[in-house]
């Protein structure tokens, strides 16, 4: 018996939490079941144990309201973070973008 | 030969100003965090090496850097840097600010005041003002907005309120000031560890005499027309504190109009604004050596956020209070409009006291005789949030 297989998940992260992970434009996660934005975001924290707390809150886990979630030119942020994300972004070949809400210019 | 090293935390990232003792050439590093506001950094007394730092942004949240090497490079406390080899799930994080709701701290309080007059939940935004021990180098306290005070004793790594300062049952009737409800203020008496003093911009000033099990307000003798009593016991802009370490009894408040002191701890306040032009202003603090000096920058009005005249100035009292003295040598005396936020002066402790304070112009000063003269040590960092200073052997 075989489980989900373990898909590659391209992610773009926002100039300052690059800085703060200390990684280029975009990583990769590793996500072993359904590829959500719950997922993705939790492999996120796993490997970047630096970024709790800043895309979405510790306790609650809801998006810090100023984030956005974006994927094949759709704003996903509305979304539920339990549905499933765009194949596309399932199969790496499109990347979830986290964007920070452009405000005040 | 001692030295300084002066912590600048501004809008877009911190800076760090070194000199010898004269004060006069200056190294400057940064910006760390840049992008980031810093509103607070500071170091402990016990290892000065060790330097926390409140980085935040309206987008990611808060960060809590820690530094132990004198701010060379930073850490987040307890969390690795860089990519984890294996998948990690930290039970407890730095920045991660919860309320006491629990039954065992008695009666949390879960809203207070809104601009409006109408409640609001407690919501965490930052860390105003962080406050090492003075005997233990990984205890520190950080008062935050929604205000709040928490300790860490691990090197930040995690925060626990104290939440009987929310719990005394005024809450409620804590409103924000203009740049939120912010605990902004926190003074730790060097004589007794179980006294700590805290501000809140708008409740006012709370004691406690037994480590934080309980508070009480210790408001008595203010006076604010901007609330229905002026005389409440609870409601008052505090825009910051200071205290000489040779008289923890001895506070001098700057409040939001009016300038203060107590020599009761806080029992009783006395207005001393005396000759001052406008008693309206956010920092104050006090010389070194020299417990009855202090040193406030007058700010034309609350509406009018910049110095009388165009004319940027700091008064100067040797007599703790009422007299008042302008100190304008090397400051600009004409077309100068900017404002000097109440964490934004230090004193540092070398024999020729100096005074420090940073503008929302981005000029951090120095006065290495007390205040006689003045001289930018930069001009042109982003709008300083918050002034410390460290004197180091």
């Amino acid at each position: 018996m075989t489980g989900d297989p373990v898909r590659r998940v391209r992610v773009v992260l926002p100039y300052h939490l690059r800085n703060l992970a200390r990684v280029g434009s975009e990583i990769e996660v590793e996500i072993g079941g359904p590829v959500t934005v719950r997922t993705v975001v939790d492999a996120i924290e796993a490997r970047y144990p630096m970024l709790l707390g800043t895309i979405r809150d510790h306790d609650t886990k809801k998006r810090r309201p100023f984030l956005r979630f974006f994927a094949c030119e759709e704003d996903l942020s509305h979304e539920s973070i339990d549905a499933a994300l765009p194949d596309a972004v399932a199969e790496g070949k499109e990347p979830l973008l986290i964007v920070g809400a452009i405000a005040g210019g | 030969m001692s030295k300084v090293r002066v912590l600048v935390g501004t809008h877009k990232g911190a800076f760090i100003l070194e000199s010898d003792g004269k004060r006069d050439k200056w190294n400057v590093s940064g910006p760390h965090f840049a992008g980031w506001e810093i509103y607070h950094m500071k170091g402990s007394p016990v290892d000065p090496d060790r330097i926390y730092a409140s980085q935040t942004s309206g987008w990611f949240g808060q960060i809590l850097q820690s530094s132990t090497d004198g701010g060379k490079t930073w850490f987040q406390p307890g969390v690795p840097n860089g990519e984890a080899a294996m998948p990690v799930f930290p039970n407890k994080a730095p920045n991660r600010f919860v309320y006491d709701t629990s039954a065992e701290s008695g009666k949390p309080l879960t809203t207070h005041q809104w601009y409006d007059g109408t409640q609001r939940p407690w919501e965490f935004k930052r860390v105003w003002h962080i406050e090492p021990s003075l005997t233990d180098a990984k205890t520190v306290y950080a008062g935050v907005e929604d205000a709040a005070v928490f300790r860490s004793t691990d090197g930040g790594e995690s925060w626990q309120e104290l939440s009987a300062l929310r719990g005394h049952g005024t809450g409620p009737k804590w409103q924000p000031g203009a740049g939120g409800m912010c605990l902004h203020t926190i003074i730790l008496d060097p004589t007794n560890s179980d006294r700590i003093y805290i501000a809140i911009s708008a409740a006012g000033a709370f004691r406690t005499d037994d480590g934080g099990k309980t508070w009480k307000p210790i408001n008595k003798g203010l006076e604010s027309q901007y609330i229905p009593d002026p005389d409440a016991e609870i409601g008052h802009c505090v825009h910051h504190i200071a205290s000489h370490p040779s008289r923890p009894n001895t506070l001098f408040m700057q409040k939001h109009w009016h300038v203060m002191r107590s020599d009761n701890a806080g029992d009783q306040w006395t207005k001393v604004s005396g000759n001052l032009p406008t008693d309206f202003g956010f920092v104050i603090d006090v010389h070194a050596h020299e417990p009855e000096t202090i040193y406030v920058v007058p700010i034309k009005s609350d509406s009018l956020h910049f110095p009388i005249d165009g004319a940027l100035q700091v008064w100067r009292s040797r007599t703790g209070g009422n007299e008042w003295e302008a100190l304008t040598k090397g400051l600009p005396q004409k077309d100068c409009y900017v404002n000097v936020l109440r964490d934004a002066m230090a004193v540092d402790r070398l024999d020729d006291c100096g005074i420090y304070f940073g503008t929302t112009g981005g000029q951090v000063y120095c006065s290495p005789d007390g205040g006689d003269s003045w001289k930018a040590i930069v001009h042109d960092l982003p709008s300083v949030l918050s002034v410390e200073v460290q004197t180091l052997q």
